[in-house]
């Protein structure tokens, strides 16, 4: 089985700040780590690998430093990787992303399964997995929290819901996105960090994937981050305290002082 | 201070870290509480291939030495020494069938200990036989193809946890200590059990029980090397083993330091944080130098052991004695810089106070290893 797992390199959440006059990321100083979601991707691909065979490739959007996730990726069981990287890429938003995602997914070639975390922890929008899937053309399911069985491309899988699982079949090829729920991320090993530190990644740019220049980066971005803000502290809160009816009394009486 | 290591020594550091920090000190704790064997850890410990560190990379290891295994346990030190020890005691019950196991032996049975599938312990401890070894009961009597064992192993690290036990008995009880032999006895064996799980003060979460043989038979071909050779393998087992004890210490004493120094500098008395006191100053500053002297001693013995195999003995007594005593020392004093906090066990260090106490004891008293320092030092100067 060929899965891919799509991976970000993310600002580590501990260490980001805003600056309060600029409403921009500070990230001068911050760390970055692979998107924590990732992690639990890369590992159910590792144990799918572990379990029916195939091969694990890592696939990266992003600056040329993106590289130190892929690496780690790899010392964590992937077999191959590949960072798409081009300064044409820079503003993507979402749909943009997925596109240039497919375009590089075409050019490695064929597949069984795309894994992806639910979401990336500094964007939050959860739009990669479902858009990319749709580019590509083939079948989704988000917020897979347990995978198993695979046989004859039919995956048995869970997926959480607010109120329990749902169990599914799903051909393949498709696309999954997982929740945190699924595993527990091996560290790397000593075999794979050695791996890591002399494998050659295979960088392709937007000429590489064939990608339409009007497709891509800013130009390719139907959305736009205007302002990025901290919400205004809350103001105090107050506690009603007596009967269910005294409290909607007091509640009402409230709302009238309001207006 | 830097150690120059090679770029492969620091990825090993870095692996076992990674281990420490996300796997081993969350959970470390409630192991201790529970009393409760490592069995998660020592799988994700395995995955990141470091079980095979010191075995030979044609059965399936590292090719590492000494060292190697030593920088790995610094950093299970530095989370649990309970873990450490279980992880340790594999690589202990390992050595005889590395040092002196025949081919066919070592195939048998080094593959799977360097993936981590098999665990592995040793087993020389008796009722009657601690630090003088001559006193050991358990018999082994060739009958046909077979070894027949009796007797009880006591305080067995790894007991009804590893799979291979490497065991001292006696052969030939008329040739005093030539007259012992090792074997290996499999998990599986008839005749072969365990007693129950000893309470201990400290390393709560490693599995210390007997091993009982009543006419355990095993086949001839576990015999560990030639018989009347054990104490050879024993002697020869510890000294390579025991830089791996002492560097127990170091990681111990280097959390029981970063705990106390992160302490000092958050807990204020009269208006200051306490660090600002001379007097805790001092005790920080006397921790640090310990401990960073105590690796810096190991490091040299093991990187000697793994040079000199015919001249091991007194390093390896040496580093040991001086980093657990050391480490007794600095988690003591952590305690006492984190006070009333430290007592409790809330706080870590009251657990790294309690798993300092067996690094003196075990593999070898801190009187006996003196012994050892001491009757070389009468060879060298004659």
């Amino acid at each position: 089985m060929n899965i891919i797992v799509c991976v970000k390199q993310v600002p580590d959440a501990k260490d980001v700040r805003l600056d309060p006059k600029t409403n921009t990321l500070s990230r001068e100083g911050v760390e970055s780590i692979m998107n924590p979601y990732d992690r639990h991707a890369l590992e159910a691909a590792v144990q799918l690998k572990e379990n029916y065979g195939g091969t694990v490739t890592v696939v990266s959007m992003g600056p040329p430093q993106a590289e130190e996730v892929l690496r780690e990726a790899v010392s964590c069981g992937a077999d191959e990787a590949v960072l798409v990287s081009d300064r044409a890429f820079a503003g993507a938003d979402t749909w943009a992303t997925t596109y240039t995602l497919m375009k590089a997914i075409k050019k490695i070639g064929t597949f069984d399964l795309i894994i992806c975390g639910k979401q990336a922890i500094d964007g939050d929008t959860a739009q990669v997995g479902p858009g990319l899937a749709h580019r590509l053309n083939i079948p989704f399911v988000t917020c897979i929290r347990n995978i198993t069985n695979c046989e004859d491309s039919l995956l048995k899988a869970e997926r959480l819901m607010d109120d329990g699982y749902d169990v599914l079949e799903i051909q393949l090829p498709a696309l999954l996105t997982v929740v945190k729920d699924i595993n527990e991320p091996r560290v790397p090993s000593l075999k794979g960090k050695m791996k890591a530190k002399k494998i050659s990644i295979t960088s392709m740019s937007a000429e590489d994937i064939g990608a339409n220049p009007e497709q891509i980066g800013l130009n390719g971005s139907t959305t736009q981050v205007v302002r990025v803000f901290s919400p205004e502290p809350r103001g105090e809160k107050t506690m009603l305290t007596g009967s269910v009816a005294e409290q909607v009394e007091q509640l009402i009486e409230k709302l009238e002082a309001i207006q | 201070m830097d150690y120059f290591l090679t770029e492969e020594q620091q990825m090993i550091v870095e692996v076992a870290q990674q281990i420490t920090d996300e796997k081993i000190i969350p959970q470390r704790a409630e192991l201790d509480e529970k009393e409760e064997f490592a069995t998660e850890i020592l799988k994700d410990i395995a995955k990141a291939d470091l079980f095979g560190l010191y075995i030979p990379e044609e059965y399936g290891g590292y090719g590492g030495g000494c060292f190697e295994v030593v920088l790995a346990l610094e950093q299970f030190g530095r989370g649990c020494v309970a873990v450490a020890t279980s992880f340790a005691a594999s690589a202990l019950g390992a050595y005889p069938i590395l040092l002196s196991g025949s081919k066919e032996m070592k195939q048998k049975y080094l593959p799977d200990v360097a993936s981590g599938s098999m665990k592995a312990a040793f087993a020389l401890t008796e009722a009657n036989a601690g630090s003088d070894a001559s006193g050991i009961q358990t018999t082994a009597v060739l009958d046909g193809d077979e070894w027949v064992l009796n007797g009880t192993k006591q305080w067995i690290t790894n007991a009804g946890e590893a799979q291979i036990y490497s065991i001292v008995a006696i052969t030939d009880k008329s040739k005093g200590a030539r007259g012992a032999s090792m074997f290996v006895v499999e998990d599986t064996d008839p005749g072969f059990s365990y007693g129950p799980k000893e309470k201990k003060m400290g390393i709560r979460a490693s599995a210390t029980r007997e091993l009982i043989f009543k006419d355990c038979r095993i086949p001839k071909d576990r015999l560990i090397g030639r018989q009347g050779m054990g104490f050879i393998t024993v002697m020869k087992t510890l000294d390579l083993s025991r830089p791996g004890i002492a560097i127990l210490g170091v990681g111990l004493g280097q959390a029981a330091l970063d705990e106390s120094v992160t302490y000092a500098k958050q807990r204020v008395q009269f208006g200051k944080p306490i660090i600002s006191f001379q007097a805790i100053q001092h005790m920080l500053a006397d921790m640090a130098i310990q401990v960073e002297a105590s690796r810096a001693l190991v490091y040299a013995a093991a990187k000697h052991i793994a040079a000199h195999q015919k001249d091991m003995s007194k390093a390896s007594s040496m580093c040991k004695v001086f980093a657990t005593d050391m480490a007794m020392k600095v988690t003591t004093d952590a305690v006492q810089v984190l006070a009333g906090y430290g007592y409790m066990r809330e706080y870590p260090v009251e657990k790294m106070m309690r798993d300092a106490k067996i690094l003196q004891i075990y593999e070898g008293t801190n009187q006996i290893q003196r012994n050892v320092v001491g009757q070389e030092l009468n060879k060298e100067y004659t």
